[in-house]
């Protein structure tokens, strides 16, 4: 058949219908990914939901009651009314804050000499990031904890650093590398040429721009610090950190006041994501924006 | 003499097992527009990276304005570069882009702010400064990037294939304004291109570059009129080589046997003096053959071969004949569309016709790869 013929048949085609139109046809197949879809989203979200809802039940007293019984302010009015809860969560942000700065700059710079540098035992290197992340986390509790008895060094805040940082370090490094490995590294030798000494091109080229992934990186080491339990529970000796605070409390009932924390810990943290995401964002936009400009002119 | 600003004392650049530049030496003049011409993979790139630091020569001297600055990094050398990929800071605006080589040499803020605009309008990018590289089409980056090279008034500005990225109209119209602004600013240029027509119409000098080696340097129309080597000849404009052998000289001309028969003459002073063989090329550019038909006798004084058309094109502005010529090689004949003699048609036996002046003798040259020929 014939172009033509073909070019024919659409537009009466197109004809019939507009004067016919066909019934849609109402499978109610069509529905199942949708629905699917929706059901996991469901799943996915109702713990968060259920946490913040029961930061604002009306429950009398410290022992958790999960009937909804009216909305209440009262917990978040006296969020640091239980000292131990509140030390625990003080000790948890500490931790996590010291933690994250120190696994950011370590992971930051062997992320720059995995990407940067060809040299012997840059495979092994990769392997024992990959192993890193892939060992059960109770496996690496107990190891580090044999190490510091071995050691000699009492348990407490310092040992629960150590061990944060060095579960850290590893997925700082593999976020910040997926940064790097797109950089063009023609900037730094622009900068280079126009007078910038290495020490000058990494702070006023490198640095700026995979600071979106550095950000990354340290978010998601301050929130796998804020929140780990196996690891920390083998190293706290005397210490109390938030989670195992409220793993001891489970037992007899969680007071409502760890739900308004939760709520908080976890409205911060999305909200930085979603703050670097945006700065992302803007500045990818235009320049795809660009590409695809450019790419019709060629056409 | 003007004074020699960049020099290039037989360097060669190795990588792990490729050569990327020979023994190369080179001088270029102060406020000069210098080319390097070459095909894909001849160390054009490699070499301007040398003058600009970002490469260390495995064997070799650069020199500065006369200073050895071999082992200077790029950020202690008096040199700018305007990157193919233009490499504007995606994260600063184009103010901020543009001052960033004065920030770094501490420039007072008032001084900075003026030599910046005064950039920006050299380029004719004024009221630009607050845009992000991103909102910009690609010829307006390409002139933030020259106004951010140019505001340093370096010594020597190296362009590496800078129009490389924009489409023919641009592109024609960029190479006018970059010779303005060279001529205006009056440093040196060093410009790297593919483009043949680009080379010609902007240098005082260029070179041609083959496998890392300077196969010949002068004025476009030196190179142009007398190429060197049968690849200078085919790489620099179309030309029309036949195999031939030097024959004997007679007041102040050479005769070259043609391998298919006839003879033609050229100027003794046209034939190279370093041709090892007897065996070389002859060739003439395709705009300097007039077309006649094979008949009489041809004018004396003349070199003249025949052969057979095959195909005529026109083209506007000119006619283009392929003609099969002696030894069956294929010669192209450009003709000036003066719109008066009927054009010879498809299975003619024509003669054509050139003036001895505009015969040239090369030494062949291995033919160009396909890996070469890729622009
Ligand atoms: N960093 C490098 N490592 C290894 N080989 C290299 C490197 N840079 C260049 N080369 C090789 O050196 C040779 C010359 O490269 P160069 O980039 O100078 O060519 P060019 O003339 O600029 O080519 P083009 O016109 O394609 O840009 C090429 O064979 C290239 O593969
Ligand atoms: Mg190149």
């Amino acid at each position: 058949m014939s172009e033509s013929a073909v070019r024919a048949e659409e537009v009466a085609g197109a004809v019939a219908t507009s004067i016919l139109p066909r019934k849609p046809q109402r499978r109610w197949t069509r529905f199942i990914l949708p629905t699917y879809t929706g059901a996991v989203m469901v799943y996915l979200v109702s713990p968060i939901l259920v946490m913040i809802l029961y930061g604002f039940n009306k429950t009398g007293g410290l022992k958790v009651s999960f009937k909804w019984q009216g909305f209440t302010l009262a917990w978040y009015r006296g969020l640091f009314d239980i000292p131990n809860l509140t030390q625990a969560l003080k000790n948890s942000l500490f931790i996590a804050t010291v933690s994250t700065l120190i696994a950011t700059a370590i992971g930051t710079l062997v992320a720059l000499a995995l990407v940067r540098y060809r040299f012997r035992g840059r495979q092994v290197a990769d392997m024992i990031m990959f192993m890193n992340i892939a060992a059960p986390e109770i496996v690496l509790g107990a190891a580090l904890l044999s190490f510091f008895v071995t050691l000699g060094l009492p348990r407490g805040v310092l040992t629960i650093i150590i061990a944060h940082v060095m579960f850290n370090i590893a997925y700082v490094a593999v976020t910040v590398r997926a940064r790097l490995s797109g950089f063009d590294t023609s900037l730094e030798e622009a900068a280079q040429d126009l007078g910038a000494d290495p020490w000058t091109t990494f702070w006023k080229v490198t640095l700026p721009l995979i600071f979106p992934g550095i950000l990354a990186g340290a978010l998601l080491a301050f929130a796998l610090s804020i929140d780990d339990f196996v690891i920390t529970s083998f190293n706290a000796g005397p210490v109390s950190t938030f989670p195992l605070w409220v793993y001891a409390a489970a037992r007899v009932g969680v007071p409502p006041q760890v739900f308004v924390m939760g709520t908080l810990i976890f409205t911060f943290g999305v909200s930085l994501a979603a703050i670097n995401l945006l700065l992302q964002r803007r500045r990818v936009r235009p320049a795809l924006a660009e590409a695809s400009g450019a790419a019709d002119d060629v056409s | 003499m003007p004074d020699i600003d960049v020099r290039l004392e037989r360097v060669t650049k190795q990588f792990a097992d490729t050569v990327a530049v020979d023994d190369l030496s080179l001088d270029i003049e102060e406020g000069e527009f210098f080319s390097m011409l070459g095909p894909s993979g001849c160390g054009k790139t490699t070499t301007l990276r040398m003058i600009g630091g970002f490469e260390e020569p495995s064997i070799g001297t650069v020199y500065l304005g006369g200073r050895d600055v071999t082992d200077l990094p790029p950020y202690k050398r008096d040199v700018n570069t305007v990157f193919q990929s233009y490499a504007l800071f995606p994260h600063l605006d184009v103010f901020e882009n543009v001052a960033f080589g004065l920030r770094r040499k501490k420039v007072p803020k008032d001084e900075i702010t003026a030599r910046v605009n005064e950039a920006l309008h050299l380029v004719e990018m004024t009221g630009f400064g607050k845009r992000k590289p991103s909102q910009m089409s690609g010829g307006q980056q390409q002139r933030v990037a020259l106004a951010r090279a140019l505001v340093n008034h370096p010594k020597v500005l190296l362009l590496d294939e800078p129009l490389g990225a924009l489409d023919l109209k641009l592109r024609k119209q960029m190479q006018l304004e970059l010779k303005r602004i060279q001529q205006e600013v009056g440093i040196t240029f060093i410009y790297v291109t593919h483009d043949q027509e680009e080379a010609m119409t902007m240098s005082d000098r260029l070179a041609v570059m083959r496998y890392g080696k300077i196969e010949q340097i002068g004025p476009p129309e030196d190179v142009y009129e007398t190429p060197a080597t049968e690849f200078v000849a085919s790489f620099l404009g179309a030309s029309n080589l036949l195999d031939g052998e030097l024959g004997r000289q007679t007041d102040g001309n050479t005769a070259v046997q043609l391998a298919a028969g006839s003879s033609v003459t050229v100027p003794t002073d046209r034939v190279p003096h370093d041709l090892y063989d007897t065996q070389v090329k002859v060739g003439v550019r395709p705009e300097k053959i007039t077309i006649e038909a094979d008949r009489g006798d041809p004018a004396p004084g003349f070199n003249h071969v025949t052969g057979l058309m095959r195909m005529a094109t026109y083209i506007g502005v000119s006619h283009q004949y392929k003609v099969e010529g002696p030894g069956a090689k294929e010669l192209t004949v450009y003709v000036q569309n003066l719109g008066a003699a009927p054009a010879p048609s498809p299975g003619e036996k024509v003669r054509l016709v050139w003036h001895p002046e505009h015969t040239f003798v090369v030494k062949p040259s291995a033919p160009l790869t396909q890996e070469e020929e890729v622009e």
